[in-house]
């Protein structure tokens, strides 16, 4: 599936929010914005976390599921008030906390594959997220 | 999602915009996750400090506290989770006075919508439990699992935008651990070593999580002996929630849905064993020093019964490095009452009430005082403290009041 991975397209069960297109950051870890963010320098600083010290801003975040506590509901929209905010989430896996957010801050957002979709999608690789058609497509 | 006349209503404004706009979320969320209808709900839970809010959040709640026409006002029982600082001890934390303008307008707003302040993450322990099959909308993860696993109580994790749009249409979205499907097991655990400490349920709980790994698995364990107390569930809980996002396990032989294995899950789920040596290992690897510059006690916010532990450890002591003791404003005149309060802050500790160190700017307090490695017996805060700048370090009560006093963990 990856050899050629220009143009494949991943559907994913759960969607919401507008249409996207930008770089994908991706990660086989977790993500809650308190445990796992320095909101204000706009990178991860949890320093077990696999993407520590990368500024998400900007960026299609694809990650394996949404963690932690409650705080991310708020926190989305606060990151959007400053423009240090991710453009789009995509998870395998989500909790209801990341969905609120998200509904609340204005976030794309994809959840549940029948791939894992940290696995199939290249860290770096340009993406197209459309919450209408509920996939994520590779462009290059 | 199906509506139901009253519903319709008030998406169509007919309550006025504020019931409009909660229920408008509501719908993006319960389509979102296939929610068929919405459920009432009896209580709500709103975890909203100000450092998750900001400005932006606070504005929000303003505009919605300053709109005339309609209904603004909660319609059930609406109560808030710890608050961004105790204002009697703000400048102790070294917060500053806009962190505190902006608590205090967060505070007017809320009490203009008719939410009551209760500021805890204990309601379960300090205000009312919910009862079995009692769907309510509450936020804080460890206050949504001890409901769903102890008291058998239905609830998701509701975030503060949800929380409080519950509180205003007096429903939430049917899906997730409303739905008696959800509650299966998913996850079978046997447990071989029963924790005799807080710190050591709390590691459990975190080990427990991993496994899980996300919202949707549902731990059933089997193999604790005796009867463990609220609070050691409460920490096994709440860390659980944070190390797995986890909103529910099932306790074999002790919670209210799993009188039998067979009552949650189906006999071929593979077991998975834990041990002494797993929730040890965890503890064990967050001692990166010995070296201590605070001892916390927080997350979740102490009962009356920890607090009682506490003075007893500390009476008599001198303390070298300042101990925070945090708890809720249900309970703090108690405290004070019963003289633990006083056996603490004579040892040369500080009683906090209202608050929870992690949700009260624990990084700029970081930087204001100095802190930077904290010994706590919370295994949820250990979780969370790292991405703040600290090094977090996990020990019984006993260990955290002697390295308070020494400087030192051993």
């Amino acid at each position: 599936m990856n050899n050629n991975p220009s143009n494949t397209i991943y559907t994913a069960r759960h969607a919401m929010g507008r249409t996207v297109r930008g770089t994908a950051m991706v990660a086989n870890d977790g993500f809650s914005a308190r445990y796992d963010l320095d909101r204000i320098a706009g990178v991860f600083s949890r320093p077990a976390h696999k993407l520590a010290g990368r500024s998400y801003v900007g960026q299609v975040l694809v990650l394996d599921t949404a963690k932690g506590g409650v705080a991310s509901a708020w926190m989305l929209r606060e990151m959007a008030s400053r423009g240090v905010i991710p453009l789009a989430i995509v998870f395998n896996s989500v909790n209801p906390i990341l969905a609120q957010g998200a509904a609340f801050g204005d976030v794309p957002m994809l959840a549940g594959f029948d791939v894992d979709i940290t696995a199939a999608i290249a860290d770096g690789a340009q993406v197209e997220v459309d919450p209408v058609k509920k996939t994520v497509t590779v462009l290059g | 999602m199906k509506l139901n006349d009253e519903e319709q209503d008030i998406l169509a404004g007919k309550a006025g915009p504020v019931p409009q706009q909660a229920l408008r979320h509501q719908i993006q969320v319960g389509d979102f996750f296939h929610a068929a209808d919405f459920v009432p709900v009896t209580q709500a839970h709103i975890m909203a400090d100000t450092e998750s809010l900001g400005e932006a959040g606070v504005a929000w709640l303003e505009s919605l506290a300053a709109t005339r026409e309609g209904r603004r006002r909660v319609r059930i029982p609406t109560i808030t989770d710890p608050r961004g600082t105790d204002f009697a001890k703000a400048a102790f934390l070294g917060q500053t006075k806009a962190m505190l303008t902006l608590e205090e307008r967060a505070i007017a707003a809320f009490v203009k919508l008719g939410v009551m302040m209760t500021d805890t993450c204990i309601n379960y322990q300090t205000v009312q439990p919910a009862t079995r099959n009692e769907h309510v909308a509450y936020g804080d993860t460890g206050v949504v699992i001890y409901s769903n696993s102890v008291c058998g109580a239905r609830s998701n994790f509701e975030g503060g935008p949800s929380a409080l749009a519950a509180g205003i249409t007096g429903r939430t979205p049917r899906y997730g651990y409303h739905l008696p499907a959800q509650r299966r097991a998913t996850l079978r655990v046997r447990v071989d070593a029963t924790p005799t400490s807080l710190n050591e349920w709390g590691a459990l709980g975190g080990v427990i999580g991993r496994l899980a790994g996300n919202y949707w698995a549902v731990p059933v364990i089997e193999g604790i002996e005796g009867s463990p107390g609220s609070d050691a569930l409460k920490h096994f809980g709440a860390a659980m929630a944070s190390f797995g996002s986890t909103a529910l396990f099932h306790m074999v032989g002790l919670t209210p849905e799993a009188s039998r294995y067979a009552d949650v899950a189906d006999e071929s789920l593979p077991v998975q064993r834990v041990g002494r040596a797993d929730f040890e290992a965890l503890q064990q690897s967050y001692r990166k020093d010995d070296k201590v510059d605070v001892v916390v006690f927080s997350a979740p916010q102490l009962s009356l019964l920890e607090l009682r532990d506490l003075a007893a450890l500390c009476e008599g002591r001198r303390l070298t490095i300042p101990l925070l003791a945090i708890t809720s404003p249900q309970l703090k005149p108690d405290c004070d009452r019963m003289g633990f309060t006083r056996s603490i802050e004579e040892a040369g500790g500080s009683v906090l009430s209202g608050m929870c160190f992690y949700q009260s700017y624990a990084r700029e307090i970081s930087e204001a005082k100095g802190w930077k490695r904290l010994a706590t017996n919370s295994a949820k805060l250990v979780n969370i403290l790292g991405g703040y700048g600290y090094v977090p370090m996990l020990a019984s009560m006993e260990a955290c009041v002697d390295a308070a006093q020494n400087g030192r963990l051993t």
